[in-house]
């Protein structure tokens, strides 16, 4: 990948886990959390997605960070304080502040009213005075002013090599320097110069600025020439090791702008006495001329007359007193150090070491050069790995992760079939070949086991955005919700993990939309204004359980009823349990609300989620008290990569039923089965008559239904907890299958949930039971409701 | 290969040929991943009879359609001699029961004519264009129609 | 040999960028991402410049200068700070803490290499 997108999707994946820190930490603010730490997480985030935004020039999320930013560092400098309203004007902030960032990937808009609206209530929260002062003042467009952010963002471009690159440049510098009588030789030519003396304090040093470097930025600006001013340095018993002596003075030709002079100084400027002069044509000497004239000489004779060897020190910054080996001999020998200075200085040897290093740097050609440098940059990858790698974690594409999945998948298909094998060829169970097949059945489990584990993820990275849904919908609806998460740690394979996202919405839009009253509604009933929605994640039963319980009105039971006999659902006097009636939501085509609500199911009623669930082998179940609250249960598979399932026989087929529907298997006795019409049997099962279904003619595999007594009756239970009993001809036996999809290649086959490999190689179909039941059951009640007219 | 593609020069490309009792077909060898003899399919529940079932191909659950059956023509059950030609269709894997693969074709896309309005709808649904080789015709199968419509669309 | 540059700052995509434009420039980086992993980073395995974030976990940019200034084998070690533009106040406090230069953001690989050339013989 281009290296510049791959950074580009490293910033959005960390935006991802920025915002979810944000709005951890922004929900513990809300619950009154006003801790410095947790404050300074939330302006961290904020400012790292800006930081980022900047360095791809992503405008517009560049304008709303900036603006949230400065709010919370206003906060953060406890200007200004926390409370409920502040924090939920926060909490509103990250949300649009994720819209922008998902805008900003893939490449659409924001809502402009949105956002504007939204840096004014950013700003409402600030006094408009200060609000001034921080440059957050918006103009009519909403608009912030351009100048204040004195954010200019630089596109960055990694395309282009540096510009120049360090070590070539000081051989440039060199070069240039290396021939001062240029200018010299031609002084008709009027160049304008400056003259600046530059005398550094103690204190630049301190910071590890050097005037050496300064020197050499300065010398790259054009030709220079400087003369050193000791005079500054005090007898020896005098001398500081961190006092500063001397001062430079430095004639710059070439037509520099006062800025870019100045910027060479830009680091140190504070910490030094910096004086600069625009001069005249005539090169001013600031030393004697020497006899010939020549420029150089005067820092020579400088260097000379110091009671320092500063020769080093001069050689670094004006080459040309020695530019013979550096021209004549490229591939010198690193120059000798200098000699040592009369004076046990300590930041004055360091300094003449490093130049000397330089120096002995520069002298080397640039073309021996070249080649260790691209072995330094190999290196320096190589060495850029080890240090990043703190963290007890990897991160794998999780296309890997699948095709070992997929590996393990097989692993396990071609184990079956090779025990079968020995287990057909008569081999004994004890003998050596049949045990080792056992050890490696137990091994093949333990790393199917493990390999999934890796998979496993807690529930958390959809939990997480369920805190913005609820506010989002309650603002919708004008209720007040407080949401409270249990169990976000929950983990559940990935492909499970996916499809959670849409069942959970739609469960807690239905609870806040319909489950919970209105404030005044709540009061009145003695509740308070606020309701409560909890949503919470468990293991049971091999499963994992999703549930989303309010405290609000409860299912309506006469209503339910009434709309469920009114749409011909049920007979009008047919016989329901309480807790029949309220899973008579699920219903294809039952909706409570007569206007079908944009919030709670934007058009898409309980059957459908519960459809959904159904096809991630899920089941789904409500139990209601009225004037207390209704409890959504969602139950679904730890994965759907692999199935316990019981093995069947019908219609010549092999057949696997999943053993998570499956209550108990019996023969059927000739007087408990009874015909209802033409074809339709029921049969009983301990007192309670339950339909009877032909699996070989449900699924089309033949036309003559079996005689119940000469197969096997799987008594099995659907998602609602509808019953009923699947005949089939025999039952293998149980065992692990791994899940292929049909879609993939086909599609979805109604009756049939997926396919599997069986140890013969041979394609085996997975019952959908909940299908194989809803279709006799929808027969069902309309059977009833005939016979009750 | 080392073709080049000149402007005004019809496309080459190469075909794989095989027969449904006695026509001849062929498909763009690109789109043909493997070739295989026939084996027993597991039989999918209320699928067209061009559905053979589906197979199972190295992990992957491959649906195996009869060809023959698919466009109109009379066909017996398979035997071990009938060969699936395992073909790529959009996103999807699938194999296409035909009686032999016969010949690889090396030709330009100038040389196919359209379907002549004599030929059934049905085949007209599934035959791109045809030509003549050796004194043979061959029909030029559009892959993408193969699949039967799934629920969605039909609906 | 080529200079070693250590960078600290907690975001990855400002890691991975850095990393890139130094090591297309030819130093070696090694990189913390906070200033108490900065500052173990520097003790174990030295660096010719540290290049810091400002805002950060545990211990933030300043501590990193603080820290740097008052290790006798490091305290020479020039330190640029990664600062916006909008920072005044910041990188006064920087600069006050021993900050030798600093690096505006968002930078181009060409700014960042030119800061570091100021500070780095």
């Amino acid at each position: 990948m281009d290296p510049f997108e791959s950074i580009k999707a490293t910033f959005f994946q960390e935006c991802e886990e920025l915002l979810t820190d944000m709005e951890s930490g922004l929900l513990a603010m809300e619950q009154g959390d006003d801790d410095s730490e947790t404050v300074n997480a939330v302006f961290r985030a904020v400012h790292s997605v800006k930081g980022g935004a900047g360095a791809f020039g992503l405008e517009e999320l560049i304008r709303f960070a900036h603006v949230f930013e400065t709010v919370l560092d206003e906060m953060r400098s406890g200007r200004l304080a926390l409370s409920d309203e502040v924090a939920k004007v926060l909490l509103r902030a990250s949300d649009v502040l994720a819209d922008h960032v998902a805008a900003a990937r893939s490449g659409g808009g924001v809502d402009e009213g949105r956002t504007v609206s939204m840096i004014a209530d950013l700003q409402g929260l600030i006094d408009h005075e200060r609000a001034n002062e921080l440059g957050l003042n918006v103009h009519g467009d909403g608009s912030a002013a351009e100048e204040d952010f004195g954010f200019v963002p630089v596109v960055l471009s990694l395309d282009e090599p540096a510009a120049e690159a360090p070590e070539t440049d000081i051989a440039a510098l060199l070069s240039a320097a290396a021939e001062p009588s240029v200018a010299a030789e031609a002084p008709e030519a009027a160049t304008p110069a400056w003259k600046v003396i530059f005398r550094p304090r103690a204190e630049m040093y301190a910071k590890a600025n050097e005037s050496a470097l300064v020197l050499r930025e300065l010398a790259r600006l054009g030709e220079v020439e400087v003369s050193l001013d000791t005079s500054g340095v005090p007898a020896l018993d005098q001398l500081s090791a961190e006092a500063a002596y001397l001062t430079w003075t430095i004639r710059l030709s070439g037509d520099r702008s006062e800025a870019e002079v100045r910027d060479v100084f830009e680091f140190v400027e504070d910490d030094c006495d910096l004086t600069m002069v625009r001069v005249g044509d005539a090169p001013e000497r600031v030393a004697a001329d020497g006899p010939d004239g020549d420029a150089p000489a005067s820092a020579v004779e400088a260097a000379a007359a110091a009671p320092l060897d500063l020769a080093a020190l001069l050689a670094r910054v004006a080459p040309a007193a020695e530019p013979a080996p550096a021209a004549a001999a490229p591939a010198a020998p690193p120059a000798p150090s200098p000699a040592p200075a009369d004076l046990d200085v300590a930041g004055l040897i360091a300094l003449a070491e490093k130049a000397s290093q330089d120096h002995a740097q520069a002298a080397q050609s640039p073309v021996a050069r070249a080649d260790p440098k691209l072995d330094q940059k190999a290196e320096a990858r190589a060495a850029a790995g080890p240090a990043t790698a703190a963290t007890p974690t990897i991160r794998v594409d999780l296309d890997r992760v699948d095709r070992l999945i997929n590996a393990v998948g097989e692993l396990v298909i071609q184990q079956a079939m090779l025990s079968q094998r020995v287990f057909e060829s008569g081999l004994a169970r004890s003998s050596d070949v049949a045990l080792g097949l056992e050890d490696l059945e137990l091994l093949t489990r333990e790393i199917q086991d493990s390999v999934m584990a890796i998979r496993a993820q807690p529930v958390k990275s959809v939990f997480q955005r369920m805190p913005r849904l609820v506010r989002e919908v309650a603002e919708a609806v004008g209720k007040k919700v407080r949401l409270v998460m249990d169990g976000e740690n929950t983990e559940v394979d990935k492909t499970v993990i996916e499809r959670l996202s849409d069942p959970i919405t739609h469960m807690l839009r239905n609870a806040i939309d319909h489950g919970l009253e209105t404030p005044d509604e709540r009061e009145a009933g003695g509740k308070s204004a606020e309701g409560a929605v909890r949503l919470a994640a468990l293991h049971r039963g091999g499963r994992i359980v999703i549930e989303v319980q309010d405290d609000g009105r409860g299912i309506n039971r006469p209503r339910v009823r009434g709309i469920a006999v009114a749409k011909g659902l049920i007979a009008e006097d047919a016989v329901l349990s309480d807790d029949e009636i309220d899973n008579l939501i699920f219903l294809p085509g039952f909706s409570t609300v007569d206007v079908v609500s944009d919030i709670s199911g934007r058009g898409v009623g309980m059957d459908v989620v519960k459809r959904s669930i159904q096809a991630l082998g899920g089941r789904i179940s409500i139990t209601s008290e009225p004037g207390k609250g209704s409890k959504f249960s969602m139950s679904l598979p730890l994965t759907l990569a692999v199935l316990d399932g019981m093995v069947v026989s019908a219609a010549d087929q092999t057949l696997v039923a999943p053993l998570s529907n499956i209550v108990e298997s019996l023969t059927p006795r000739a007087e408990d089965v009874h015909l209802i019409g033409g074809r339709d049997a029921v049969i009983c099962i301990r007192d309670t008559f339950v339909p009877l279904i032909d699996v070989g003619v449900a699924l089309g595999f033949r036309d003559t239904p079996l005689p119940p007594t000469s197969g096997v009756a799987v008594l099995v239970e659907s998602e609602g907890g509808g019953k009923a009993a699947l005949l089939v001809e025999a039952i293998q036996g149980q065992r692990q299958v791994v899940i292929k999809s049909l879609e993939a290649n086909y599609q979805q086959i109604h009756g049939v949930a997926a396919a599997t490999i069986l140890g013969d190689g041979r394609v085996a179909l997975i019952l959908d039971v909940d299908a194989l039941v809803t279709t006799s059951r929808r027969k069902s009640p309309r059977i009833e409701k005939r016979m009750a007219v | 290969m080392t073709d080049t593609v000149t402007p005004g020069v019809a496309q080459r490309r190469e075909l794989i040929a095989f027969r449904i009792g006695d026509q001849e077909f062929c498909v763009d060898i690109m789109s043909v991943r493997e070739i295989r003899g026939w084996a027993p399919a597991t039989p999918l529940p209320r699928t067209p009879s061009f559905v053979k079932g589906v197979i199972n191909l190295r992990g992957a659950v491959l649906p195996i359609i009869d060809l023959g059956a698919r466009l109109g023509l009379n066909t017996s059950e398979p035997t071990a001699r009938h060969v699936i030609m395992v073909v790529h269709i959009g996103q999807r894997t699938i194999g296409l029961l035909v009686d032999a693969v016969s010949d690889i074709i090396n030709m330009s896309d100038d040389l196919v004519q359209p379907t002549p309005d004599v030929a059934s709808d049905q085949v007209k649904t599934f035959v791109k264009g045809l030509f003549a080789l050796d004194g043979r015709m061959v029909s030029l199968i559009a892959l993408d129609r193969v699949l039967p419509e799934t629920e969605a669309e039909a609906a | 040999m080529s200079k070693t540059v250590l960078t600290i700052d907690d975001s990855r995509t400002m890691r991975e960028m850095l990393n890139m434009a130094l090591v297309q420039a030819g130093y070696r980086v090694i990189q913390a991402v906070d200033g108490v992993e900065g500052l173990e980073v520097l003790r174990a395995e030295g660096a010719d410049v540290v290049i810091t974030d400002i805002n950060m976990p545990r211990m933030d940019g300043f501590g990193v200068i603080e820290g740097v200034r008052a290790d006798p084998a490091h305290r020479a070690t020039p330190i640029l700070v990664l600062t916006t533009e909008s920072d005044a106040t910041k990188k006064e406090r920087a600069r006050c803490a021993g900050a030798t230069g600093w690096i505006v953001k968002p930078f181009n690989p060409a700014k960042l290499v030119e800061a570091i050339r100021r500070v780095a013989a």
